[in-house]
């Protein structure tokens, strides 16, 4: 038996770095409840349950213990990402199987925790955008702009009753509408002024979803200031969003959308913050994961602005997941002693 | 005086730690006792192994050489006591490997007489050139008190190398260890002593003093020292561990990167620490050998921890004792400090040299290791890397076994401080892995050197044989190619002798029929020479008729 340096207490634990990313989840799921209903709440309970009984039933098989691989908390991270990154008011089906096949095929058929080339949840979420495409692209609508304020029976019903009433909640998405807009020949001041769309544009993006926006941001920041994600990836990537977005908009602000609405509508902030920081499929040199954000906001913009996708993200994760190995292997910090000087 | 604040570098990542110093610091350095039995191993030092000069039975004195240093990269030892050798054999010693070590062990007298030692005591030391010193400092068995034990002398010698400064490590980073603090505060002038003379030895143009902010007396003491001399710089780094990492203190005190894999001598640096500048100067002023050091004896497991000068050679077990340590609390003893130091087992173990910390836990104090969790590649090993590696490349490669990647991820730059463990979120203990690895690298390389002698043998035995079947089959086609070519001599030669007889005798038929006479078809030449013969018989037999009666 040998005992082994270093010796000293630490604190440091998986467990702990995922709890405080779900802290930092709350003020924009909160804004989402608050603003959208509390369809979220029941799509993040859904996903929770399906990710601990799918990794669950796989560790098992695997011959892996159990309780302890749970207990690191990255599969109920899993699931709360997907569960944000889809429609509130999708079936039940879609966030069990889309969570099932995150955790399954994402996460633990790679051999689990660390070993998974792809981001897990946009994996999840991607296999139901192309599987899906209806119920994936069916959004609520912000509750100031329904007639009636739907209950907690309604979103059950939508979720659970084969869609019943889903008219009543469902509205098209600022980035969606722009986009089908723009496909029928219609400018953007045009649609913005619109009857039909005018009211979804709120000061900076969306109605209700610059506010979810912002409380992603708050969330972001958090998780910044204490140290839990790298700043080189959000950075990196909503700098070059921001770039893009300005750049293109100068030129022509009637085809293209403005940067605010690139960056508080969509899933910008969520997946700046939350998303692409995930560490396991991300680049891992403090100079790549630069290169990795700049990717990121790249793809989004280019997905957006002229892919056959309204939300370009979780492609762009995917595609610059598959990346991370190379740009790590190009941009190895020199070692101390290794400079002149 | 050093009032103005020098600018600092600061070395990439590092870790404020609790200290745990100030529990040790709070009482003067104690002597410890002379111990019964004093076991002195033959290596203390990095280097080959010293050689017994003393046998079983002899009666050795204080300071006396007992066994001498073997080779260039060696040092002597010194008996601590005086006593009687009852044995060199194998003893346990404090080491990672825990195995046992050659050591010579001495029954103490309780007398400590000591020897008269050939050299006396100088106190102005320039009148010593260069060399005459760094032989006092061999003679004296000084090694690096800092921990890693190279021998002194060694390190004092330029080798054509210009020293631009001459650094001393005054930094002691590491948590709990306070023996260079407490021997600054009580020797501080014995110290700046001992650097002014390894400058003196090494003809170096600066000197600095690099110590951690956190050692306020230390600094007060030194400055007191050096009093109204500017020819030493004491500079102030962050108590960042690990500050006193020999690299990174030479690139905060000077901005300056000793070159990966090789000697901070290379750009112009030497580094000493605390302790042996106040060996040195105990060796050149005193003509003292090195017999004793600065023990900090800390840690849960200790009752009042403190710092001993202790002899060298003297037991741990010896040591706990004396500080009425309960043998049965105790869960861990180790040797340095938390971060990079090691636990060892058997506490019969001597202090050496290179002994600075022995740290005891106890038992209710030890933690369960954690479970390591798989990596998750966040990147806090390499934030915190003060050599800016990334220890979760290397990790990957290391739990691989992919040996070739590892070392293109720089393995040998690692340092071994343990940053990467402390704020690991997967709880890997990555400089296990990475010490691992290192030592499977040797061992593949030792492997590869030994296989690459044999194959070179082996291809030697193969040419040697190729080269005797090539010579064999030369010979044999030399003698087949002498064989083909006699028959048109040999075999003929008895057909044509035959038939050449056959042809003279068929000739003599049909020409004469008689045999020519030996006398017939004469040349003219053969007939004079006759004709000579004949006249000079017949001469003679003219004379021998007149002589004759």
């Amino acid at each position: 038996m040998t005992t082994n340096t270093p010796q000293v207490p630490s604190s440091a634990s998986v467990s702990r770095l995922m709890l405080h990313v779900g802290y930092a989840l709350i003020p924009g799921t909160a804004a989402y409840v608050w603003l959208f209903g509390s369809g979220v709440l029941i799509q993040i309970l859904l996903a929770c349950v399906t990710a601990v009984i799918s990794e669950g039933v796989i560790l098992m098989l695997r011959k892996r213990p159990v309780l302890q691989t749970l207990a690191d908390g990255s599969a109920l991270l899993t699931a709360v990402l997907l569960a944000l990154a889809i429609s509130p008011i999708a079936p039940w089906w879609i966030i069990v199987l889309g969570t099932a096949f995150a955790i399954i095929f994402g996460k633990q058929l790679y051999g689990g925790i660390g070993y998974n080339p792809f981001n897990p949840a946009m994996l999840g979420y991607v296999m139901l955008l192309i599987s899906f495409p209806l119920e994936m692209t069916l959004w609520p609508a912000a509750f100031s702009l329904l007639e009636h304020t739907p209950t907690l029976q309604t979103s059950i019903d939508v979720i659970f009753n084969s869609g019943l009433g889903i008219d009543t909640v469902s509205g098209a998405t600022p980035l969606d509408a722009i986009k089908t807009q723009l496909g029928q020949g219609l400018d953007i001041p045009t649609t913005l002024i619109s009857p039909r769309y005018g009211d979804l544009f709120g000061s900076l993006a969306g109605v209700g979803w610059e506010v979810v926006s912002i409380g992603f941001l708050l969330g972001g920041l958090y998780l910044l200031v204490t140290g839990r994600i790298a700043w080189q990836i959000p950075a990196a990537m909503l700098a070059t969003l921001g770039i893009l977005a300005s750049v293109f908009y100068l030129i022509d602000s009637s085809r293209y959308i403005s940067p605010l609405l690139h960056l508080f509508g969509g899933a910008s902030m969520l997946g700046a913050f939350f998303i692409a920081t995930d560490p396991v499929s991300a680049a891992t040199t403090p100079r790549g994961r630069i290169y990795y954000g700049i990717g990121i906001g790249v793809f989004t913009f280019v997905i957006r602005t002229w892919g056959g996708y309204p939300e370009g993200l979780a492609f762009a994760v995917l595609l610059m997941n598959m990346a991370a190995p190379t740009i790590d292997h190009y941009t190895r910090p020199a070692v101390f002693g290794q400079r002149k000087g | 005086m050093t009032t103005a604040s020098p600018k600092i570098f600061n070395f990439h990542g590092g870790l404020y730690l609790d200290e745990h110093k100030s529990v040790s610091t709070s009482r003067r350095i104690e002597t410890a006792p002379i111990p019964a039995m004093l076991v002195l191993p033959l290596s203390q030092h990095i280097g080959a192994a010293a050689k017994p000069c003393v046998a079983v039975g002899d009666t050795v004195l204080k300071g006396q050489l007992i066994a001498k240093a073997d080779g260039r990269v060696s040092s002597q030892v010194h008996a601590s006591s005086s006593g009687k050798v009852v044995a060199i054999e194998q003893r346990a010693v404090p080491h990672p490997s825990q195995l046992k070590a050659e050591c010579i062990i001495i029954e103490t007298d309780g007398r400590d007489i000591a020897i008269e030692q050939a050299q006396t005591g100088l106190a102005n030391y320039h009148s010593l050139s260069t060399n005459e010193l760094r032989q006092r400092i061999h003679d004296a068995g000084i090694v690096g008190l800092g921990g890693a034990g190279f021998p002194s002398h060694v390190k004092l010698k330029p080798n054509g190398h210009q020293v631009e400064t001459l650094i001393l490590n005054a930094a002691e980073c590491e948590p709990y260890i306070s023996c260079d603090d407490m021997l600054m505060r009580e020797q501080a002038p014995a110290i700046i002593n001992g650097l002014r003379i390894m400058q003196h030895a090494l003809h170096a143009k600066n000197c600095m003093i690099g110590i951690e902010d956190n050692k306020v007396e230390a600094f007060i003491a030194l400055q007191e020292a050096l009093g109204q001399s500017d020819d030493i710089e004491i500079v102030r780094v962050p108590t960042r561990y690990p500050a006193g990492g020999e690299r990174q203190l030479i690139y905060s005190l000077t901005g300056k990167q000793a070159p990966s894999q090789g000697r901070p001598l290379e750009i112009g640096i030497v580094c000493h620490n605390v302790g042996t500048a106040a060996a040195v100067h105990n060796a050149v002023t005193k003509a003292e050998p090195l017999i004793s050091r600065v023990v900090t004896l800390t840690g849960s497991g200790i009752p009042q921890p403190r710092n001993m000068r202790v002899l060298i050679g003297t037991p741990i077990d010896d040591l706990l004792a004396h500080c009425h340590a309960n043998k049965a609390d105790i869960g861990r003893t180790m040797i340095g400090g938390p971060m990079m130091g090691f636990a060892i087992d058997a506490t019969a173990s001597p202090v050496t040299k290179t002994t600075n910390c022995i740290l005891v836990t106890h038992q209710r104090d030890i933690q369960k290791p954690a479970t390591a969790l798989p990596c998750i590649r966040c990147g806090e090993c390499a934030d915190v890397c003060p050599m800016n590696l990334l220890p979760q490349q290397l990790y990957w490669y290391a739990h691989s076994q992919e040996f070739d990647h590892i070392q293109d991820y720089n393995l040998f730059d690692c340092i071994e401080c343990g940053c990467c463990d402390v704020v690991c979120p997967s709880r890997i203990p990555l400089a296990q892995y990475f010490r691992f690895a290192k030592t499977a690298i040797w061992q593949q390389e030792r492997d590869t050197e030994k296989s690459n002698k044999a194959r070179q043998r082996h291809e030697l035995r193969l040419e040697r044989l190729e080269r005797e079947k090539i010579e064999k089959r030369e010979r044999h086609n030399r003698k087949k190619a002498a064989l083909k070519k006699e028959p048109d001599q040999k075999e003929d030669p008895k057909k044509a002798a035959i038939l050449a007889a056959m042809k003279r005798v068929q000739e003599k038929k049909s020409t004469t029929g008689i045999t020519p006479g030996n006398t017939d078809n004469l040349s003219a030449e053969q007939q004079h020479k006759i004709d000579e013969a004949n006249a000079r018989r017949a001469n003679l037999n003219k004379n021998n008729n007149k002589n004759g009666p």
